[in-house]
């Protein structure tokens, strides 16, 4: 699903994000992505969801070059994405089910449609009672979960999450890392930065592990070794 | 999205939509656009109006112009009626011969309509009318000839028909001179068109101030919707998509500034009709203010509307490009 061929990201100025970088995702994969801030973390999750482009390198996601995506072409690619931030990006003069629904309007789904797919993906994340309520009035937790049904409403291929429980407590963590589980066995591919080392640890999936931006730990390749 | 290395392709909704349900989807988020933009609008109602009255009075100027000058071509083709030629008899003419010629010409086909006015009467009239009546007393004799005045007939209008009349009014035995008197008529005419250019170069200059207003306007719209149109652009929506409610909110500017417009303009010949009515009666004619036609407002609105979407054009190509996801 995600193949990084010596990709190598570096910014105006000379500082190197990420270097050298050669890796595989499978397709159904749930992966953990971790490091201090700085590691390039963030930087790996742009250039998979096409916000920044490599320097060098290939990289391949769902069966694309995504150096042969122009920038026109970018809005379809993203379809195939879901997109979950540490500060949700939530927009807060519209209602949870019409934050939810945007990205079906964006792709001029037919109205019963919207309906059916907000209210089964609002339902996924329990919060099926508030599609009428604005997010400004959500707990923290609550307006996470809102971000994640916004990011698996249109059902895409590849969910990638960046910090997803930074502000929260670890029993509504551990909650949210289990729905992203959910979504995995049914096929998603998903890609969590976090540096909760506690919680990562405690769930049975692959860790790749940056510093610098390069990649010193493949939980995957030491069990096969 | 290559179809053969992603088995889940036809589980997203962008491979099942068909045809009919994305013109349909289309349309829809067309209609949805209008209404939002509008929404929008509504939101900040005070700015909204401060800007579609700032297109409104831009707008209203030149057509407000452009309406009274319809009024003044509508008044000079009536007075297009005036055109008149005045035949000078010769000295030695008799009445009795006046009065001949007169009936003469009044069976000429180019010619309506022939008044007599003897040397008599044009001295009373000169007295009258010039002030120098006492200086007139001093003359021996009458100075003024006879005169015959012509009105020519309709279908005598044209320069070419009066010129070829005149000529065959200056070669009867008992004209003296023969005058057309369409000069006044030909400045005006000129003073008209003169109006008309200067006219055309305001509208230009305020049809652009227009756009700035609106351009403006829509820049501002787009920096308070920036953290919206970052969004969208991370969850797939096309520039298209983003565009659209800006370019409608345009038009809402648009066809409010010329809702504002035809308003002040209908105000302004309420409130001048009365005093154009008292200077006609003045002049012993009536005149009534030509209201707004359907072919100016027909195109006020039309102009209004191009401005409105150019405007927003021109400040959402510029702008949504810079507003990218970081």
């Amino acid at each position: 699903m995600i193949q990084f061929n010596q990709t190598s990201k570096r910014y105006p100025g000379g500082h190197d994000a990420l270097l050298n970088l050669s890796l595989d995702i499978e397709s159904g994969e749930m992966v953990f992505l971790t490091g201090h801030s700085g590691a390039g973390k963030s930087t790996f999750l742009k250039l998979v969801a096409l916000l920044e482009r490599p320097s060098r390198g290939q990289l391949i996601v769902n069966g694309q070059n995504l150096a042969k995506i122009g920038r026109g072409k970018i809005p379809y690619f993203r379809r195939n994405i879901g997109i979950i931030f540490q500060d949700h990006q939530l927009l807060f003069d519209r209602t949870v089910y019409d934050n939810v629904a945007l990205p079906l309007i964006i792709q001029g789904l037919p109205r019963a449609e919207v309906g059916k797919r907000v209210r089964a993906a609002l339902d996924k994340v329990g919060l099926l009672k508030k599609e009428k309520v604005y997010p400004i009035t959500l707990s923290g937790g609550e307006q996470q979960r809102v971000g994640i049904a916004r990011a698996v409403v249109h059902k895409p291929a590849l969910l990638l999450a960046d910090e997803p429980t930074g502000n929260l407590d670890p029993q509504l963590s551990w909650e949210i890392m289990q729905t992203f589980e959910q979504f995995s066995q049914v096929g998603v591919t998903v890609v969590v930065a976090s540096h909760d080392l506690d919680l990562i640890s405690r769930m049975q999936n692959r860790i790749l592990v940056l510093k610098d931006g390069q990649l010193i730990g493949d939980s995957k390749q030491v069990a096969r070794a | 999205m290559n179809t053969r290395n992603s088995p889940r392709r036809e589980n997203t909704y962008a491979g099942r939509v068909g045809v009919m349900t994305s013109l349909h989807g289309y349309l829809m988020s067309h209609l949805q656009a209008f209404v939002y933009s509008l929404g929008q609008l509504w939101r900040a109602p005070l700015s909204m109006v401060m800007t579609a009255a700032v297109i409104g009075i831009a707008l209203a100027l030149p057509t407000g112009l452009n309406v009274l000058l319809n009024n003044a071509q509508q008044l000079s083709g009536q007075w297009g009626n005036a055109v008149q030629i005045s035949l000078f008899l010769k000295g030695g003419v008799s009445p009795a011969r006046a009065h001949e010629l007169q009936k003469n010409l009044q069976r000429m086909p180019e010619i309506s309509q022939v008044d007599f006015i003897s040397p008599e009467q044009a001295l009373e009239e000169f007295k009258r009318l010039s002030g120098f009546g006492d200086a007139l007393k001093a003359l021996d004799e009458n100075p003024l000839p006879a005169v015959l005045v012509i009105q020519p007939s309709l279908a005598t209008r044209d320069h070419v028909a009066l010129e070829n009349l005149l000529q065959r009014l200056r070669g009867l035995q008992d004209v003296d001179v023969a005058q057309l008197d369409e000069n006044w008529l030909r400045r005006l005419s000129a003073i008209m068109s003169f109006v008309q250019r200067g006219l055309f170069l305001l509208s230009g200059m305020l049809a652009l101030a227009v756009i700035l207003v609106v351009g403006n306007t829509i820049r501002l719209a787009i920096q308070n919707r920036r953290d919206e149109i970052v969004v969208i652009k991370l969850i797939g929506g096309t520039d298209a998509f983003i565009r659209r409610p800006f370019l409608y909110t345009g038009l809402w500017y648009g066809l409010m500034g010329a809702g504002i417009a035809y308003l002040l303009i209908a105000i302004a010949l309420f409130l001048l009709s009365g005093p154009v009515q008292e200077l006609s009666s003045l002049y012993q004619s009536k005149f009534d203010l030509l209201a707004i036609d359907f072919r100016t407002l027909a195109s006020l609105l039309v102009v209004s509307v191009l401005l409105g979407l150019g405007g927003s054009w021109l400040a959402v190509g510029r702008h949504l490009r810079e507003i990218e996801p970081r």
